[in-house]
C-alpha cells in the first residue's frame, strides 16, 4: 500500500500518574488515518478518545509507541502548523471580536495584516458568518459561537482538523444542522479531520471511518469502515444502510462495556 | 403630579428609567445618610454636654436643656464637634480662604486653605499609586512565569504587609533623607508600599484566570511565552486588576497621611490631623479627616469610571 496516510499511532500507550495510582488511558493503540478521511472517535467518558486527540496534537506526551503526523512527530507537526483544533467549548476570547478571535492564530504566527483580513473573510464565509466579524462573542448564539471557533482552526489552513466533541453542549436541533454545514465544508477544503463524538448518529452520519473505543483501559474495539456515498442530506439517517452501521457502532461499544460487568 | 400624568401618557421611555433609577436609589441614600447624621447629632451633645456643664457650675449659672443642647454643638473645642461646624470648617478652610497669598512679595499657596493640603497629600498618593501599580504588576508577571519567584516573593510580600506602616514610616523617611530624597519622593514611597501588595494579589489571580482550555488553544499555535502574556494572560486579568486598584489607590492614600504623621511634615492632610491634636482643634482633626474621606471617594470613584469604560471598550461589560 502507498503510504498515504497522514496520521499515523502504533501501539501507544499512555498512563496518567494520578493520586489514586496510576490510569492507563490509552492501551495498545494502533490506526492509520488517510488523507482526507472523516474520522470519527466514539466510547463513553474515560475511553480515551479525548486523550488520543490530544495525543496527535501534543498536548499530551505518550508514554509508549509512536505516532507521526505527516511522517513527523506531533511536536514537530504543530510547529509546521499541521492541525487545527476545535475544543469542546467555542472558547473564543471575550475581549476579542469574532473577527479578531479569528485573527488569534494569525498574529501568532506572523501572518501580514492584509493577509489576516483576506483570511478572516474567507473562513467567516466558509462557516457563514458575513457579516457578524465585529460581533463580540456574547452576541452570538452557541451554534454561532461554535462556527466561529471552527473558522478560526480553518484560518491558518491547516490539512488536518482535529474536533472534541465541538457539538457537545448545542441543542440536536442546531446539532444537526451544524453537522450538514461540516459535511459541506469538509468536501469544499478537503482536509483530514479527526472527531470526537459520544452520539452515535453524529459518528455515522459525518464519517467514512468510526472507530469504536471502550474504556479502563481507553482501547480500540472496533474500526468500522462508512460505505455511504459521500454526499449525505440529513435523511440518509432513515436508510437502512445508515440503520445499519448505527447498529454495528451499538455492538462494538457494548461489546466494549462487557468486559466491566 | 405631573411627572405621573407623563408616565401615563407615553410608554416608559429612556429618561424616565434612568430617572426612576435615580430617585430609586438616592432615597435610600438619603436616608442612611438622616440616620448617620441624627446618631452624629445625639453622640455630639451627649459627650459635649459635661463641658457645658462644667463650665456653668463654675460659673454659677443655671442653664435650661434648651440652653445646653445649643452650647454642646457651638463649642470651640468640642469633643466631638457637631456635623454643621465640620462643614463650615471645611467650607471656611476651602472657599472661605485664597488658593493663594502674598508672601515675600511672591504669590505662593496659602497654608490655611484646606485644598493646597489636600493638595500635599494627592500628588504623593498619585505617585505611589502609579508606582505601586507598575511594581505589582510586574512582580505579579515574574511571579507566574518563575516558580522560584512563586515561593520566594509572596511570602515576602504578605510578610510585608504584617509590619505597621507607622513603624516603618520613620524610619523610612530617615534613610531617604540621609540619601538626599525628601519631598515628595519619601511620601510615595510609602504609598507605593501599601498599595502595590493588593495589585500584586489580584495580577497574580488575574493572571492565573484563562482557563486551561484557553492555554491549550495557544499551545496549538506553538506560542511563545510572550505572546501567551500579552494576547491571553494580561486581558484576562483586567477585571481583576481594576478591582485591586481600587483597593490599592484607597491604601496609597491612607500610606501618604501615615508617612506625614511622625515625620513632622508642614503640609498635607497627616500634617493637618498631627498639629489638630497637638492644640486640641477636633473641627480641624475632623475636617482634615472629612476631606481624606472625599479624596478617597473621588478617587476610587474616578477609578470605578475607567474601569467601566475600559471594560466596556474590551467587550467585557454588556
Amino acid at each position: 500500500m502507498l503510504n498515504t496516510s497522514v496520521i499515523s499511532a502504533r501501539s501507544l500507550d499512555l498512563t496518567f500518574q494520578t493520586n489514586d495510582g496510576p490510569v492507563q488511558a490509552l492501551s495498545d493503540v494502533t490506526l492509520d488515518i488517510r488523507k482526507g478521511e472523516f474520522i470519527s472517535f466514539i466510547g463513553p467518558s474515560g475511553c480515551g478518545k479525548t486523550t488520543f486527540l490530544r495525543v496527535i496534537a501534543a498536548l499530551e506526551q505518550p508514554t509508549g509507541g509512536q505516532v507521526t503526523v505527516n511522517g513527523m512527530t506531533p511536536d514537530e507537526a504543530r510547529r509546521a502548523r499541521a492541525y487545527g483544533y476545535v475544543f469542546q467549548a467555542a472558547g473564543l476570547y471575550p475581549w476579542r471580536t469574532i473577527e479578531k478571535n479569528i485573527k488569534l492564530p494569525l498574529e501568532i504566527m506572523g501572518f501580514s495584516a492584509a493577509e489576516q483580513e483576506k483570511r478572516v473573510r474567507n473562513v467567516l464565509q466558509l462557516v457563514d458568518l458575513q457579516g457578524f466579524g465585529k460581533k463580540y462573542p456574547w452576541q452570538l448564539s452557541g451554534g454561532m459561537q461554535q462556527r466561529a471557533s471552527i473558522a478560526r482552526a480553518l484560518a491558518f489552513d491547516a490539512d488536518i482538523l482535529l474536533m472534541d466533541e465541538p457539538f457537545g453542549a448545542l441543542d440536536e436541533i442546531v446539532r444537526d444542522r451544524l453537522n450538514e454545514e461540516l459535511l459541506r465544508l469538509w468536501a469544499r477544503t478537503e482536509k483530514t479531520i479527526g472527531f470526537v463524538t459520544h452520539s452515535i448518529p453524529e459518528a455515522v452520519y459525518l464519517s467514512t471511518k468510526i472507530v469504536v473505543m471502550s474504556p479502563r483501559p481507553g482501547r480500540i474495539t472496533d474500526i468500522i469502515e462508512s460505505d455511504l456515498p459521500r454526499e449525505r442530506p440529513l435523511e440518509i439517517r432513515d436508510t437502512p444502510e445508515f440503520l445499519a452501521l448505527a447498529h454495528r457502532v451499538r455492538e462494538g461499544l457494548k461489546a466494549g462495556h462487557a468486559y466491566d460487568e | 403630579m405631573l411627572s405621573e400624568a407623563g408616565v401615563a401618557s407615553h410608554p416608559p421611555c429612556a429618561f424616565c428609567m434612568a430617572m426612576r433609577r435615580i430617585t430609586g436609589a438616592v432615597l435610600p441614600v438619603l436616608v442612611v445618610v438622616g440616620v448617620i447624621v441624627a446618631i452624629w447629632y445625639l453622640g455630639a451633645i451627649q459627650m459635649n454636654r459635661a463641658w457645658t456643664l462644667d463650665t456653668a457650675q463654675r460659673q454659677g449659672v443655671e442653664l435650661t436643656a434648651a440652653e445646653i443642647r445649643a452650647d454642646a454643638m457651638a463649642q470651640e473645642r468640642p469633643v466631638l464637634p457637631a456635623p454643621h461646624q465640620v462643614v463650615r470648617e471645611i467650607w471656611a478652610t476651602t472657599v472661605g480662604e485664597p488658593l493663594l497669598i502674598e508672601r515675600r512679595n511672591a504669590l505662593s499657596p496659602n497654608p490655611r486653605n484646606l485644598l493646597f493640603h489636600a493638595y500635599q497629600t494627592l500628588a504623593p498618593t498619585l505617585l505611589g499609586f502609579v508606582i505601586g501599580t507598575l511594581a505589582g504588576m510586574a512582580l505579579a508577571i515574574a511571579i507566574i512565569h518563575n516558580r522560584a519567584m512563586d515561593m520566594s516573593v509572596m511570602p515576602w510580600a504578605i510578610a510585608s504587609q504584617t509590619i505597621p506602616i507607622l513603624a516603618i514610616a520613620p524610619i523610612v523617611i530617615v534613610v531617604l533623607n540621609a540619601m538626599g530624597l525628601t519631598g515628595l519622593v519619601p511620601k510615595s514611597l510609602i504609598s507605593a508600599y501599601l498599595s502595590f501588595f493588593p495589585v500584586v494579589v489580584g495580577m497574580v489571580k488575574g493572571l492565573r484566570s484563562p482557563r486551561d482550555m484557553d492555554m491549550d488553544l495557544l499551545r496549538t499555535y506553538s506560542a511563545s511565552r510572550p505572546q501567551v502574556l500579552w494576547k491571553l494572560r494580561l486581558p484576562a486579568s483586567v477585571p481583576f486588576l481594576f478591582t485591586s486598584l481600587k483597593v490599592a489607590v484607597a491604601a496609597a492614600l491612607v500610606g501618604t497621611i501615615v508617612a506625614e504623621l511622625p515625620t513632622g511634615a508642614r503640609f498635607g492632610l497627616g500634617a493637618r490631623l498631627l498639629s489638630g491634636s497637638y492644640y486640641g482643634q477636633t473641627i480641624q482633626i475632623w475636617s482634615a479627616l472629612f476631606m481624606a474621606a472625599i479624596c478617597a471617594g473621588l478617587l476610587v470613584g474616578l477609578l470605578g469610571l475607567i474601569e467601566r469604560i475600559t471594560l466596556r471598550r474590551m467587550g467585557l461589560a454588556a
